[in-house]
C-alpha cells in the first residue's frame, strides 16, 4: 500500500518536474503522452491496479485517478499557457496600424468665435437677431443719426448699389430694424457680415461684425461698462485690463471706444497696439436720443446702450493670427488648424 | 491732426511730460495716435571739423573734405563754397532722414565716396539759410549731437480727431483743452494793430447773395505789403506740422488758420474787378470751369458756392482760391477773406471735384461763426508785423442772421441716472465751466447751459452729459450690472440651425469657408448659366475694390470655385468644403435685393483620406448625395426627393448626372457633378461634384420637435424582391410608389442592388429590394406578410412593366 502510494506519488513528481521544465506546447504533448497516453505511466499504473488484492484495489484506484486528473489539469494548463502567446500572434493585428479615417471637417475660426460671442451675450440674457446686408440709406445711415452729406459718414467707407442702396457698412441698422419691429425692453446682439471699400492687413472689404443693444428703463452708462467688462474678461480672460475712453458715434451719446491691454507685449507697447499699449476691441454707448426718436420710443421713460465689435479683430488678437487676409483664402492648411 | 508742442504751450503751459499729456487727451476723447520727437534725427548729425580739404579730381565745383568727429575722421564730398580749413559744421551721417525726407547715405560721387554729408540750415529744418554750410561755433565739441549743441527740442502729437470736434482742428483749440484737464489758464494769442491808410469801406465792399450757404463774411485789407519769404519761426512751425511755406502772405493766412482754426483765403486786390467780393453761385453758361490755384480746370455745378469779383469767379468758396487772385511777387494790396460756409455745401463741393483741402475739412466739419473777426484781426496783425503792410482802417463784417446760441437744461438727477454716478451739481457745473460753458442755475437741479459757439456739437442734454462724464473720467465712473428682468435670452430658430447644419457638416468631414459677397461679373459666364437665368439678375456694386469683386454673387459655387482653384494651387488635390451664406437677387439697382442664404458643399478628390486600408478611389456623385441624405436625417426631414434635372435646365453641372432636391413640389436644391466646360472655365484640372440647398426654405420645413413613438415590441419580417424593369426606369420611382401605396405594414424599404448585364436582356435591368413588414399590434404571420408583399409586387409588376428574374 505505502509502496504502491509512493509509486504513483513519485510519477507524479516526476511529471511535475518534467512539466516544469517544457518549454513549448509539443513538449507538454510529449508529457501528456509519456504519462497519461494509452501506455502512459499513469495509465499502465491504473491498469496494474487489477493485479492488487481486492481490499486495497479501491484507495490505490481513488489515489491515482486524483493524480490523473490532477496532471491532466496541469498539463492543459501548462499547455494553454505556453501556447496562448503563439495563438495571438496569428489571430492577433498590428494595433499600431493607423485606424481607418473618420471625415472630420472644422468650422470656420470666424464662427468659432462669432458662437463664442454670441453665446456669451446669450447667457447674459440677449437674444439674438440678423438683419439684410444689403440695406437703405435710411437704416444704415440716416435712422442712426448720420445724415446726407455728413463727415461723420467719412468714417465709413461706403460701398453704394445706388444713391440710396448701400452694403451695409456695420451691423448697426439691426438696431434700428429691431426697434421698429419691438416694444422695450429689448436685449439683442444682432452678427453678422459688413462691408467697406478698405483692404491692406488689417482691414478686408467683408468683415463680421457684433452688435449689441439694450434698452430698458434706468439703464446707465455704469451698467454699460458693466456688461462689457464681463464680456471682454469672458472672451479674453478673466484678468483682461480693460479702459473705456471717450469717443464719437453718431448714434450713441457718450460715446466710448473699449481698448484691452494689448495682449501680446502686456502694455509695454509694441508693433500691434501701434506702441500705444491697448487695443482697441469695441465701440460703444448710450443709444443717441435721435436713434429712439427715429423709432418712436418714449426718450423720458427708456434709455440703453448699443455695442459693437469686429469678429476678425477678436479672432486675431485669440488665436494669435497677424494677416486679416488669411480668413477669406480658404486654405485648408489655414483652416484645418481650427 | 499734428500739433507741435512748443508751439501748444505759447497758449498754456504743460508741467507734465508729453507721454503723459498723451495719455489724458486721449482719455478724454481726443485720441492720440503718435508721439514723435521731431529733433530725433539730430541725433545722427555730428558737430565735425575739416581738418583737411582737396579738389574734387573729376568735378570742379566739388571738394573733398577730411571732418573730423573726435573718434574717427569721414571722407566727404562737399559743393559749398564756405567749407574750408578747420571749421566746424553738422555732418549728418550716413541713415539721417533729413526734414525735406531724404536720406544720407554713403554714397559714390564721381569716384569718391562721401561717408556723410556736410549740411546748410535749411538742409537741417533749423534755418532758411541754403548758401552754403552752417558753421558753427568754434568752440563746440567735435562729435557732440547737434540736438544737444541747439538744445532743439519739440514733440509732435498726432491726434485722430472724431468728425464731432472740429473745435480742436487747431493748436488754440487743442490748448483750450489742454488748459482744462491740466486746471491751467489759457493765454490767446492778443491781437492789435495800429489802423492807418483809409477807410476800407472806401476801398472794397462785400455782397452775400447766398446768405444760406454763407452765413458770414468779413475781410481785410492790407496794402504796401512785400511778397517774400516767412520769417524762419513761421516756416518752422508750418514744416513742424507738416505744410509747405510758400510766402509770408499765403504762410500767414495757413499759420492762423492753424492757430485759430478759422480758414482765412489772401487775394491780390488789384486782380479783383471793381475790387470788390460778391458771394453767389454761378451765373450761367461761361462759368462752368474755373481754374484753382493749383492750375487745373475745374468743372463746377449750380450749387458750388462762388467768391467772386465785381465780374468773375476769384475762388471756390471754402475750398480753393483761383489761380486769377493768387498772391505773386508782385503783389501790394492783399484783400483777407474770414468767412463761415454751410457745412453741407463745402462739402459737396469738395465731393464734387475731388478736391479734400484743410480749408474744407474745417468748414465741412463747421467752424465757429463768432472766430471770423479774430482770425482775420490776427491775420493783419502778423501781415504788418512781417509783411511790412498798412491795413486800411476798419474791417468788412456781412453777418446777416447770427444764430442764437440757445440754452440747454441740464437735470442732475437725470444725468447721474444716465451716467451710472452720484455727481453734485457745483461738480457739473465746475467742469462744464472749466470747457468754456457758460451755466445758469434754474433750481436746485437744474442748470441751463449755453456751450461756448465753437462747440457746434452740444445740442442736447446727453451731449453735456457726455462732456461731464469725459471731464471726471470714463474710468472712474463706477462698473454696475443693469437691473434687468431675469428672462433668459432665446435662442433664434433660423440662427441655430444655420449652426447646427455648420456643425453636422464638418461631421461629415467638410471643413468650412467664408468667402466675400461680391464675385466678378462674369462669374455667370464661367458657369455657363443661360441669359434670362435668375443667377444672372446680379446687383452691381458701383465702387467696387476690384472687377472681381463687381457684383453680389447670385450663387456661392463661384466661391467654393475659387476656394478649389487656391487649394489646388497649393497642391491640395482632395477637398471637402462648404460655405453657408447669402446670396443676393437683384431687383433693381434702387431697391434691396432679395437675400437667400444659402449652404452649398463641393467634393472634389478621393472618397476618403489616403489610408492603408483602402484602396484610393474617387468621391462620386453617391458619395455627395449621402451626405445630404444624412444632412436631412439627422434634422429628421422626411420626404426628400430627388429627381433628374431637366438637360436644359443643369448650366454648370453634367446633364443626366444632376438632381433636383425637391419637398412636396417645391424644389430646394441640387445636386451634381460639373461640367467639363466649367471645370476648364475655372482653369481647375479635376472634377468636382456640388450640391445647394436653400436654407430659407428648408429651415420652416425641418420638424420643430420631435414625438417620441413607441419601439416596436413585434418581430419584423423581411421579404425581398427583384424586378427586372426598363433600364431608365428611376429606382427613385420605385421606391416612391411602394410607400404611396400606403401599405400600412410595410415599415422600410431598403434597396439591395441595381445590375445590368447577362443574364438580364439588353435594354434592361435588375432591382433588388428588400421590404420590411411589421405591425405595432401583433407578431405577422406567414400569411399576412405573404397577402401584403404578394399585393405589392403585383402592383410594381404591373406598375414599371416588370418582369421576375427567371
Amino acid at each position: 500500500m505505502t509502496r504502491l502510494n509512493q509509486t504513483i506519488e513519485a510519477i507524479k513528481s516526476e511529471a511535475l518536474a518534467a512539466l516544469d521544465q517544457a518549454g513549448d506546447p509539443e513538449a507538454v504533448k510529449a508529457l501528456s503522452v509519456k504519462y497519461l497516453g494509452r501506455k502512459g505511466l499513469v495509465t499502465l499504473f491504473l491498469r496494474n491496479i487489477t493485479a492488487l488484492p481486492p481490499e486495497e484495489r479501491p484507495a490505490a484506484g481513488k489515489a491515482a485517478n486524483i493524480i490523473k486528473q490532477e496532471l491532466e489539469a496541469s498539463f492543459q494548463a501548462a499547455e494553454k499557457r505556453l501556447s496562448t502567446p503563439g495563438d495571438q500572434q496569428e489571430s492577433g493585428i498590428d494595433v499600431t496600424l493607423p485606424g481607418r479615417p473618420a471625415p472630420v471637417g472644422t468650422l470656420h475660426p470666424l464662427t468659432r468665435i462669432n458662437r463664442r460671442i454670441c453665446d456669451i451675450f446669450n447667457r447674459m440674457g440677449f437674444n439674438i437677431a440678423e438683419g439684410p446686408e444689403v440695406e437703405n440709406d435710411y437704416h444704415n445711415f440716416e435712422a442712426l443719426n448720420i445724415p446726407k452729406n455728413h463727415p461723420a459718414r467719412d468714417m465709413q467707407d461706403t460701398f453704394y448699389v445706388s444713391d440710396n442702396i448701400v452694403l451695409r457698412t456695420h451691423t448697426s441698422p439691426i438696431q434700428v430694424r429691431i426697434m421698429e419691429k419691438h416694444a422695450p425692453p429689448i436685449r439683442v446682439v444682432a452678427p453678422g457680415k459688413v462691408y467697406r471699400c478698405d483692404s491692406d492687413l488689417t482691414h478686408t472689404p467683408m468683415f463680421h461684425q457684433v452688435e449689441g443693444l439694450l434698452v430698458d428703463t434706468n439703464v446707465s452708462f455704469g451698467d454699460l461698462k458693466g456688461i462689457l467688462t464681463a464680456f471682454v474678461q469672458e472672451v479674453f480672460d478673466v484678468k483682461t485690463s480693460l479702459r473705456f475712453r471717450p469717443s464719437f458715434f453718431p448714434f450713441t451719446e457718450p460715446s466710448a471706444e473699449v481698448d484691452i491691454l494689448c495682449v501680446m507685449c502686456r502694455g509695454k507697447g509694441c508693433k500691434v497696439c501701434s506702441h500705444t499699449g491697448w487695443l482697441e476691441v469695441m465701440g460703444c454707448g448710450m443709444v443717441h436720443p435721435a436713434v429712439f426718436e427715429n423709432v418712436g420710443y418714449d426718450t423720458s421713460k427708456y434709455n440703453g446702450f448699443a455695442f459693437g465689435m469686429g469678429v476678425e479683430r477678436i479672432a486675431m488678437l485669440h488665436y494669435g493670427i497677424n494677416d486679416i487676409r488669411l480668413f477669406f483664402e480658404g486654405d485648408v492648411r489655414f483652416l484645418g488648424q481650427f | 491732426m499734428k500739433i507741435s508742442l512748443n508751439w501748444l504751450q505759447h497758449y498754456v503751459s504743460i508741467p507734465i511730460p508729453p507721454a503723459e499729456l498723451a495719455d489724458r487727451l486721449t482719455m478724454a476723447g481726443l485720441e492720440v495716435e503718435a508721439v514723435t520727437a521731431r529733433y530725433a534725427y539730430l541725433d545722427h548729425v555730428l558737430v565735425g571739423k575739416i581738418i583737411g580739404i582737396r579738389p574734387h579730381p573729376e568735378a570742379a565745383n566739388l571738394r573733398i573734405c577730411d571732418v573730423d568727429t573726435g573718434d574717427r575722421t569721414h571722407c566727404v564730398v562737399c559743393g559749398a563754397p564756405n567749407a574750408d580749413l578747420n571749421v566746424k559744421a553738422p555732418l549728418a551721417l550716413p541713415g539721417t532722414v533729413l526734414p525735406n525726407g531724404t536720406t544720407v547715405k554713403s554714397s559714390n560721387i564721381r569716384g569718391v565716396v562721401s561717408e556723410g554729408m556736410l549740411c546748410s540750415k535749411a538742409e537741417l529744418g533749423i534755418g532758411r539759410d541754403h548758401s552754403g554750410i552752417y558753421i558753427l561755433d568754434a568752440d563746440q565739441a567735435e562729435g557732440v549731437p547737434l540736438s544737444e549743441v541747439l538744445h532743439l527740442s519739440d514733440t509732435i502729437i498726432d491726434i485722430g480727431l472724431t468728425p464731432n470736434r472740429p473745435d480742436c482742428l487747431s493748436v488754440i483749440g487743442i490748448a483750450r483743452e489742454v488748459a482744462a484737464l491740466l486746471d491751467q489758464p489759457l493765454t490767446p494769442p492778443a491781437v492789435h494793430y495800429p489802423p492807418t491808410n483809409g477807410c476800407i469801406t472806401d476801398m472794397t465792399s462785400v455782397t452775400i447773395r447766398n446768405p444760406d450757404l454763407c452765413p458770414r463774411y468779413a475781410a481785410a485789407l492790407v496794402t504796401g505789403v512785400a511778397v517774400a519769404p516767412s520769417p524762419f519761426w513761421i516756416q518752422d512751425y508750418l514744416l513742424a506740422i507738416g505744410l509747405k511755406p510758400i510766402n509770408n502772405i499765403v504762410d500767414i493766412t495757413n499759420y492762423v488758420m492753424m492757430e485759430l482754426g478759422q480758414p482765412l483765403h489772401a487775394f491780390d486786390c488789384d486782380c479783383l474787378d471793381e475790387h470788390r467780393i460778391v458771394v453767389r453761385t454761378p451765373a450761367g453758361e461761361n462759368e462752368k470751369t474755373f481754374t484753382t490755384l493749383d492750375g487745373k480746370e475745374r468743372r463746377l455745378s449750380e450749387e458750388t458756392l462762388l467768391i467772386c469779383d465785381g465780374k468773375k469767379p476769384v475762388a471756390i468758396a471754402g475750398v480753393m482760391g483761383g489761380e486769377n487772385s493768387e498772391i505773386t511777387s508782385a503783389t501790394t494790396r492783399v484783400l483777407i477773406e474770414s468767412a463761415c460756409f454751410h457745412p453741407i455745401s463745402i462739402r459737396k463741393t469738395a465731393k464734387n471735384l475731388g478736391l479734400n483741402t484743410d480749408a474744407s475739412h474745417r468748414f465741412e466739419r463747421g467752424v465757429d461763426p463768432e472766430g471770423t473777426l479774430t482770425a482775420l484781426e490776427r491775420a493783419v496783425q502778423l501781415m504788418v508785423e512781417i509783411a511790412g503792410g498798412a491795413p486800411a482802417d476798419g474791417i468788412i463784417d456781412e453777418y446777416p442772421n447770427p444764430a442764437p446760441r440757445l440754452p440747454i437744461n441740464l437735470d442732475i438727477n437725470q444725468t447721474n441716472r444716465h451716467l451710472g454716478t452720484r455727481f453734485a451739481i457745483d461738480d457739473v457745473v465746475h467742469w462744464l465751466e472749466s470747457i468754456s460753458f457758460s451755466v445758469t442755475r434754474i433750481d436746485a437741479d437744474t442748470i441751463a447751459v449755453i456751450p461756448p459757439s465753437f462747440r457746434m456739437d452740444v445740442s442736447r442734454p446727453e451731449d453735456l452729459m457726455e462732456e461731464v462724464a469725459r471731464m471726471w473720467g470714463y474710468d472712474r465712473i463706477e462698473t454696475t450690472l443693469p437691473k434687468i428682468s431675469a428672462d433668459t435670452g432665446r435662442l433664434n430658430r433660423n440662427f441655430e440651425t444655420k449652426q447646427q447644419i455648420k456643425d453636422r457638416m464638418t461631421g461629415f468631414g467638410f471643413s468650412e469657408i467664408i468667402t466675400y459677397s461680391f464675385i466678378a461679373k462674369t462669374a455667370c459666364d464661367r458657369l455657363d448659366i443661360p441669359a434670362g437665368d435668375i443667377s444672372r439678375r446680379m446687383l452691381d456694386v458701383l465702387n467696387p475694390l476690384s472687377e472681381d469683386q463687381g457684383v453680389m454673387r447670385t450663387s456661392l459655387i463661384p466661391g467654393l470655385l475659387d476656394m478649389m482653384k487656391t487649394n489646388m494651387s497649393r497642391n491640395v488635390k482632395n477637398l471637402k468644403i462648404f460655405e453657408l451664406g447669402k446670396i443676393f437677387i437683384s431687383n433693381g439697382q434702387e431697391r434691396q435685393p432679395e437675400e437667400i442664404e444659402m449652404l452649398a458643399a463641393l467634393w472634389t478628390g478621393s472618397r476618403s483620406a489616403s489610408s492603408w486600408t483602402v484602396k484610393p478611389a474617387s468621391c462620386d456623385f453617391y458619395d455627395l448625395k449621402g451626405v445630404v441624405e444624412a444632412l436631412f436625417g439627422s434634422f429628421k426631414l422626411e420626404n426628400i426627393r430627388f429627381s433628374a434635372m431637366p438637360d436644359a435646365a443643369c448650366a454648370y453641372t453634367r446633364p443626366g448626372r444632376t438632381a433636383q432636391i425637391h419637398f412636396d413640389e417645391k424644389c430646394i436644391g441640387r445636386i451634381g457633378e460639373l461640367t467639363a466646360s466649367v471645370i476648364e472655365n475655372h482653369d481647375l484640372k479635376q472634377s468636382a461634384f456640388v450640391f445647394e440647398l436653400n436654407v430659407d426654405a428648408l429651415i420652416p420645413l425641418l420638424p420643430e420637435s420631435i414625438i417620441f413613438s413607441p419601439v416596436p415590441r413585434f418581430p419584423a419580417a423581411e421579404r425581398d424582391i427583384t424586378l427586372i424593369v426598363d433600364k431608365y426606369t428611376p429606382a427613385g420611382d420605385i421606391l416612391n410608389d411602394i410607400f404611396t401605396r400606403r401599405e400600412t405594414l410595410v415599415e422600410n424599404v431598403l434597396l439591395l442592388d441595381v445590375y445590368s448585364g447577362d443574364p438580364i436582356p439588353a435594354g434592361k435591368k435588375s432591382v433588388s429590394l428588400r421590404i420590411t413588414y411589421r405591425s405595432p399590434a401583433e407578431t405577422l404571420s406567414d400569411q399576412q406578410v405573404l397577402t401584403a408583399h404578394g399585393r405589392i409586387s403585383e402592383g410594381l409588376i404591373h406598375k414599371f412593366d416588370a418582369l421576375l428574374p427567371a
